[in-house]
């Protein structure tokens, strides 16, 4: 808990917290009143800013690009969960002609912008002949990044299993197959279920790059919304925001529920729960989650999982 | 060859501004990110209350959409005209001053429990508690993760491009709406990829380098 570092405060230090706390209060509510004015002024609460929105019509036609949106994230998601599984296992392979092509497949799809390879399916592809649809475009690039991002994530919850779960796994006479299904996946997996959701909020996020290269999901409405009449961009922006936002929060819950449920489990202690430092909302996922960026777990927290 | 020396000059620009928006992004990203993470683990409810909103809103908000907001909506709002560049990177420096505040707090929390108590029981005051002992054990734990968030911020620098900032990932609309100008779409983007993972490669260095340098036994 972060309140370790503080002793319960005496009269002078709650005298402080509380100028603090007004001070906090005061700039918030100073900033949220004049965005609040600017909006006022430039009659963005216009009843015509926002007429759009009553018509039955456009929130049939916003469904629709919802319903592109959660098309593109689903099969996305999906396909990147098999990429994952496949590069992973690739990667751990002791064969050096299929673990180190995968290797450099891997680090290359992680180094290259999403967008920069939406473009390339999308723009690209068409010179030598091939006509890519946004849909797949959208598709193919969220999968190979998330993929490759995914395939990171267990080859580190594979690697920061204690070496003698393989050597039993062995010594009882399964084969290699048999080690990595029945013994060292599933640990993975349950140890890594958080950030493996978390990288799903991720591929959901960037269903929204799509708009660039004319898939027609959420934003793309927002965009064709604003050029009605009255001009709503800002309006437009809020109401499709908010639908972007709720779904995102709803599959972060689900991330932060999981990941409450791996720590209380007394399975996987000892792998991921035991070393955990922080332990109040922030945990070592998300130190995983933000180093496998750069494919280092090999960091300072697999020095302190061997020790602790 | 001939689409990069062909377009030389393209190049040079498009290159400066991925960068000036990766350094003016970062810059507002690690000033605000520091602010706010400071807020997140504050003694005061209302400081962390405001830190926790403000995270779990942005960071559950697609970049895209921080950009359509910033871009688009700057000027209904009757403000000052800007240029794009300068929106797009008060854009992305919002969106990653999340990412660099959650990573600050993780590292605040990884340092162990036992320390501040340490430092609390030999009558340090919060401010020398945090400033001594704390942040210079959270400093070295943040780094490995910082320098992720640094490769993200650079790589989300194309977001720009849809944005009308010339830079890196537009370069390919520049190059093919110009009627005289060499290189078709596939070679453009194949050598922005080049360039990224040349970018990328560079930043994991730098990052294994701070990490080897700043390395603690605990």
């Amino acid at each position: 808990m972060t309140s370790v570092l503080y002793d319960v405060p005496g009269p002078r230090a709650v005298l402080r917290n509380r100028i603090i706390a007004v001070a906090t209060v005061v700039v918030v509510l100073g900033a949220l009143a004049f965005i609040g004015y600017r909006f006022w002024e430039s009659g963005q609460f216009d009843p015509a800013k926002w007429y759009v929105f009553t018509f039955t019509r456009v929130w049939e036609q916003i469904l629709a690009a919802l319903g592109n949106t959660l098309a593109a994230f689903a099969l996305a998601a999906v396909l990147s969960l098999v990429l994952g599984f496949v590069l992973a296992i690739g990667r751990l392979s002791e064969h050096a002609w299929v673990r180190v092509p995968v290797t450099v497949v891997t680090e290359f799809f992680r180094a290259v912008p999403v967008l920069v390879f939406m473009m390339l399916l999308y723009y690209g592809l068409p010179v030598v002949g091939i006509k890519m649809d946004p849909y797949w475009a959208v598709v193919l690039a969220l999968m190979v990044y998330n993929g490759s991002v995914l395939a990171e994530v267990l080859r580190a919850g594979i690697e920061s299993l204690p070496r003698g779960q393989k050597e039993a796994g062995y010594a009882i006479g399964l084969r290699k197959s048999g080690v990595m299904r029945l013994i060292l996946l599933p640990q993975a997996i349950r140890a890594m279920l958080p950030v493996i959701v978390a990288q799903l909020v991720v591929t959901m996020k960037d269903t929204a790059l799509g708009f660039i290269i004319t898939y027609p999901e959420l934003l793309y409405y927002a965009k064709l919304l604003s050029s009605q009449q009255g001009r709503p961009i800002l309006q437009s922006a809020i109401v499709i925001g908010g639908i972007y936002i709720v779904m995102c929060l709803i599959l972060s819950g689900i991330a932060k529920w999981v990941e409450v449920r791996t720590r209380r489990s007394v399975k996987v202690q000892g792998l991921a729960g035991g070393n955990v430092a922080a332990d109040d909302e922030s945990t070592l996922t998300e130190v995983i989650a933000l180093q496998k960026g750069a494919g280092k777990f090999d960091g300072t927290n697999t020095g302190r999982a061997s020790d602790g | 060859m001939d689409v990069i020396f062909g377009n030389l000059d393209l190049w040079g620009t498009a290159i400066g501004n991925t960068l000036l928006v990766f350094f003016g992004g970062g810059v507002i990203a690690l000033v605000l990110g520091t602010i706010v993470g400071a807020m997140r683990v504050s003694p005061v409810p209302i400081a962390r209350g405001v830190g926790t909103v403000y995270v779990n809103i942005i960071r559950n908000t697609p970049l895209t959409l921080v950009f359509f907001f910033f871009v688009f909506g700057w000027r209904p709002l009757g403000f000052p005209p800007l240029p794009n560049v300068v929106l797009g990177i008060v854009a992305i420096g919002i969106y990653t001053a999340t990412y660099v505040a959650e990573v600050l707090r993780a590292g605040i929390n990884t340092v162990p429990v036992g320390q501040a108590e340490a430092a609390r029981a030999i009558g340090l005051p919060f401010g020398q508690v945090m400033s001594l002992v704390i942040l210079p054990q959270a400093f070295r734990s943040v780094v490995p993760p910082m320098m992720s968030v640094f490769i993200a911020l650079l790589k989300n620098t194309t977001v720009a491009a849809g944005f009308s900032v010339a830079e890196l990932a537009a370069l390919r609309a520049t190059i093919n709406d110009a009627p005289d100008r060499p290189g078709n779409p596939m070679e453009v983007l194949l050598w922005v990829a080049v360039v990224f993972v040349l970018l990328v490669m560079l930043l994991s260095w730098l990052q294994r380098h701070l990490e080897n340098k700043w390395r603690i036994a605990r």
